[in-house]
């Protein structure tokens, strides 16, 4: 592609004006440049300030999109909301230069003879409803499947669990989500028999401790790190950094505590043997509040196809609990952790200390793990026996990488085990499900089918004939992509893909249906702090793209389930939501009215009375607590959590003398995920243009490879050639290598293993082995 | 054809008239925070020489503080 160099010259001074920003940022927290956003804005320009949650992360920011003659011209961060207080990270600022991308979807194609055909919407949508309904009439319910998104808007997740589990009845629905926040969600569940952090971000402005594990929150959720640098140069609070790489949150925090991959489930152990070997339990709050229980080992890693697993959890005592971490003492586990004793005890004073408030901040460093849920478990305990958990300022935080990871993929359950309320194995969530989409009982089946791993795998062996993916990308996400993306070529499986921009997924589609993207449509999103948003649509989209949502509902009317989707083109986002929250009708998760969502920046679930819940548990915050205790975990039936007896096991695939490097994959601040949006915007394009593999400059130099040089990263899997990175952003411990995933032509995808939790079925992206080459 | 990035911190109560003897310099560009005592300041010179004279001319400014660079870019001529 040609760039003019007065056009070069522009970007780079974009590209140094946002390193000033982003630099400025770190050190004041909570700057705002808005002069710099509204600076291309004509004087005369007669703008419209609309407001709605960023497209990006699961922060959930407020951004103010300014539109002029009906085009978005300008985004500013939104003053008047809570979550950034009117920041924005560099994405944020600049997301809107995507839509304008000259290949951007605007028109249906239907691939003809190997050649993709522009085609009009209603008869591209005429020829997805006709492949459904044949598929089924041929191979049955479960032959067909949709995978959609974190990204998925509340009613875009809602009528798709409505379309495949009320309407044609099948759980072959799951989403981009199981990727991510799985393990996260089977943490809470098994801890606390409720979904989502108890706590909101105004724990900030109380916490005296941030301990991070595995996250890099300064790249990951800039505008949160913002706030806690902050609260750091304020008043004195503290970041200590737990990590198996050296990142630009490590060099921004107090401390930084560097752990050898998988053994976060040993320190985590080492922390519980500390707290209950000092005294420093808070044994009135443990007695009142608390349960011990084990579950199930040797569970395995779900490399086999078919894999099954069921925990079977029984009740332990505290003193068999006490017994079992005699194997965790700071001494043995720093054996293997390379966590040094005192570090080790040091994280366990901090969290022992009853006159500290702590905060644990995670994201898929702990979720993308063989054994996340447990990794979630542990934590839990951590903030179980101190009782630090549901104040202000005391709390674990299970943060989200999506912006509607947590409002779609969980709360309304586009996953195959979950319904908007509850999940399919349950018959009074099914009764509740049939009554409010007024379908038979019996026809929301009652055993979950294929989670995203698996139902890929069963795609690749033939078992799914059809697949819809909606607002999301799994040709590049996906572990093990060497194997599915074969496997989504294959004939024996049509697949239709909704994207607003083609993408390495939409190359193997049978048909690709042109999607409106974010502010060209009303919606939801949720945030991570269980902040519900709302936007109405700002712009027109190019064309005929359509929300997904529509797109859904004129499949259903076209496979005879109209009678279930009688909602209007024009408020059709309102009539879902208005159906949708009769399922969280009650004071443990009341959604707030879609007029309060209208008049303000978000609401926290549950609503009740008026009032958003910020620390849910506990009674002096929470309406919903009715045990007469100052605390009530009512998500389990007798009001207790649960602190969990879970060992450390080893990861899936370790280094080994043939493949002696762990690979760690990740993300940077410019991209977003598999970049489909990000590097359509020139300048995080510009700023990023391409993966690099992360290496340890002592590596380098025993392999002699210097910075920029390629070289070729090898699995049993499969292989990449990326150049090196050396002692630029990141610093992987020796012996293991870094490689951010955004880049579609540098597929480290094809590298990692599917390997994933057994409980929560989410793969591992953190650790594999592999060998380095010089290419 | 030097690109660079800096930030500017100006002394106590005198962010604008930082601001508006950087905006006078040839080669310069100045965003103003909105609600904090620093500015960014772009400069986008021909020349090694150039580029060198405008930081000395920043400088000099009585009431700048504290001039720190971001980040430098190198484009070519053609």
């Amino acid at each position: 592609m040609y760039t003019s160099i007065t056009n070069r010259r522009s970007f780079i001074k974009k590209m140094a004006l946002a390193s000033a920003m982003t630099a400025a940022a770190t050190m004041f927290p909570g700057i705002i440049f808005a002069d710099e956003q509204e600076k291309n804005i004509p004087k005369d320009a007669d703008l419209d300030w609309k407001k709605g949650p960023c497209r990006f992360c699961g922060v959930g920011c407020g951004i103010l999109v300014g539109v002029e003659n009906g085009k978005a011209v300008a985004v500013k961060g939104d003053p008047s909301s809570s979550v950034n207080k009117g920041l924005l990270c560099v994405k944020g600022y600049h997301q809107i230069m995507c839509i304008a991308s000259k290949d951007r979807l605007t028109h249906a194609l239907v691939k003809k003879n190997g050649s993709y055909v522009k085609t009009p919407i209603n008869d591209a949508l005429d020829l997805v409803a006709s492949k459904m309904k044949q598929t089924i009439k041929n191979h049955g319910k479960d032959s067909v499947a949709m995978y959609t998104s974190g990204q998925s808007t509340i009613p875009e997740g809602y009528v798709a669990s409505k379309f495949m589990k009320g309407a044609i009845g099948t759980n072959n629905l799951d989403c981009n989500a199981r990727l991510c926040m799985a393990s996260a969600v089977a943490g809470f569940l098994t801890t606390f028999g409720a979904d989502e952090p108890m706590g909101c971000y105004e724990d900030i402005d109380s916490a005296d401790y941030f301990i991070t594990w595995g996250n890099n929150m300064a790249e990951m959720h800039p505008v949160l790190f913002s706030r806690m640098l902050e609260q750091k140069n304020r008043r004195d609070a503290k970041i200590i950094d737990f990590a198996t790489r050296t990142t630009r949150s490590s060099t921004a925090s107090n401390k930084s505590i560097l752990f050898e991959p998988q053994t976060d489930l040993a320190v985590a152990n080492a922390i519980c043997y500390e707290i209950v070997n000092n005294g420093w339990v808070n044994t009135s709050f443990v007695e009142e509040h608390c349960n011990f229980n084990k579950g199930l080992t040797k569970m395995g890693y779900g490399l086999e196809d078919n894999y099954k697993f069921k925990d079977k959890p029984s009740k332990i005592s505290f003193e068999e609990y006490k017994e079992f971490l005699e194997d965790y003492t700071p001494e043995k586990v720093s054996k293997y952790s390379k966590v040094s004793v005192k570090d080790i005890k040091y994280l366990a004073a901090i969290y022992g200390d009853p006159n500290k408030k702590v905060v644990s901040y995670w994201c898929m460093g702990m979720n993308q793990h063989t054994r996340g849920t447990w990794m979630n478990n542990l934590v839990y305990n951590i903030h179980l026996l101190t009782g630090k958990i549901s104040q202000p300022g005391n709390g674990p935080f299970s943060l989200t990488g999506q912006p509607s990871a947590c409002g779609t993929a969980r709360e309304v359950g586009t996953f195959t085990h979950k319904l908007p309320k509850g999940v399919v194995t349950n018959e009074k969530h099914r009764r509740k499900a049939a009554k409010i989409w007024k379908v038979p009982y019996e026809r929301i089946p009652s055993k979950p089918t294929y989670h995203a791993t698996e139902m890929f795998r069963a795609v690749d062996r033939g078992d799914i004939k059809f697949i819809w993916t909606q607002v999301t990308n799994p040709l590049v996400s996906l572990p093990k992509t060497s194997r599915y993306k074969p496997g989504m070529q294959k004939e024996s499986c049509f697949v239709v893909v909704s994207d607003v921009f083609p993408t390495p997924t939409s190359d193997v589609a049978d048909v690709i249906l042109p999607a409106t993207w974010h502010i060209e449509k009303s919606g939801l999103y949720g945030n991570s702090e269980r902040r519900t948003q709302h936007w109405d649509k700002m712009v027109e989209g190019p064309g005929e793209t359509t929300d997904d949502a529509w797109m859904t509902i004129e499949v259903a009317k076209r496979m005879g389930y109209g009678d279930l989707f009688p909602y209007s083109k024009e408020n059709h986002v309102e009539e879902i939501y208005n159906e949708y929250r009769q399922f969280h009708v009650g004071k443990k998760h009341n959604m707030a009215p879609l007029e309060v969502l209208k008049s303000q920046a978000g609401a926290i679930w549950p609503y009740v009375e008026g009032k958003s819940t910020q620390w849910r548990f506990n009674a002096a915050y929470d309406p919903a607590c009715d045990n007469g205790k100052d605390f009530h975990f009512y998500g389990k039936p007798d009001g207790k959590a649960v602190i969990w007896q879970r060992p450390y096991e080893p990861a899936a695939e370790s280094p080994d003398d043939e493949y002696p490097f762990w690979l760690n994959t990740g993300r940077v601040i410019e991209h977003w995920h598999t970049g489909s949006m990000t590097r359509r915007i020139p300048v995080l394009h510009k700023a990023v243009p391409h993966s690099y593999v992360e290496l340890h400059p002592e590596d380098a130099k025993k392999m002699k490879i210097k910075n920029g040089e390629k070289v070729k990263v090898v699995s049993r899997r499969g292989s990449c050639i990326l150049p090196a990175s050396v002692n630029e952003r990141g610093l992987p411990t020796i012996g293991q290598v870094f490689v951010p995933f955004f880049d579609e032509n540098m597929m480290i995808n094809d590298v990692t293993l599917d390997a994933f939790c057994p409980i929560s079925k989410e793969p591992d992206y953190k650790k594999c082995a592999v060998k380095i080459i010089k290419a | 054809m030097p690109v660079k990035s800096y930030l500017a911190y100006p002394l106590k109560g005198a962010k604008k008239a930082l601001h508006d003897a950087i905006a006078k310099i040839d080669y310069c560009e100045v965003v103003a925070a909105e609600n904090k005592d620093l500015l960014i300041v772009i400069t986008d010179t021909k020349t090694q020489l150039e580029d060198e004279n405008t930081k000395q001319q920043i400088e000099t400014i009585s009431n700048l503080k504290l001039l720190t660079l971001v980040s430098g870019f190198n484009t070519p001529k053609n």
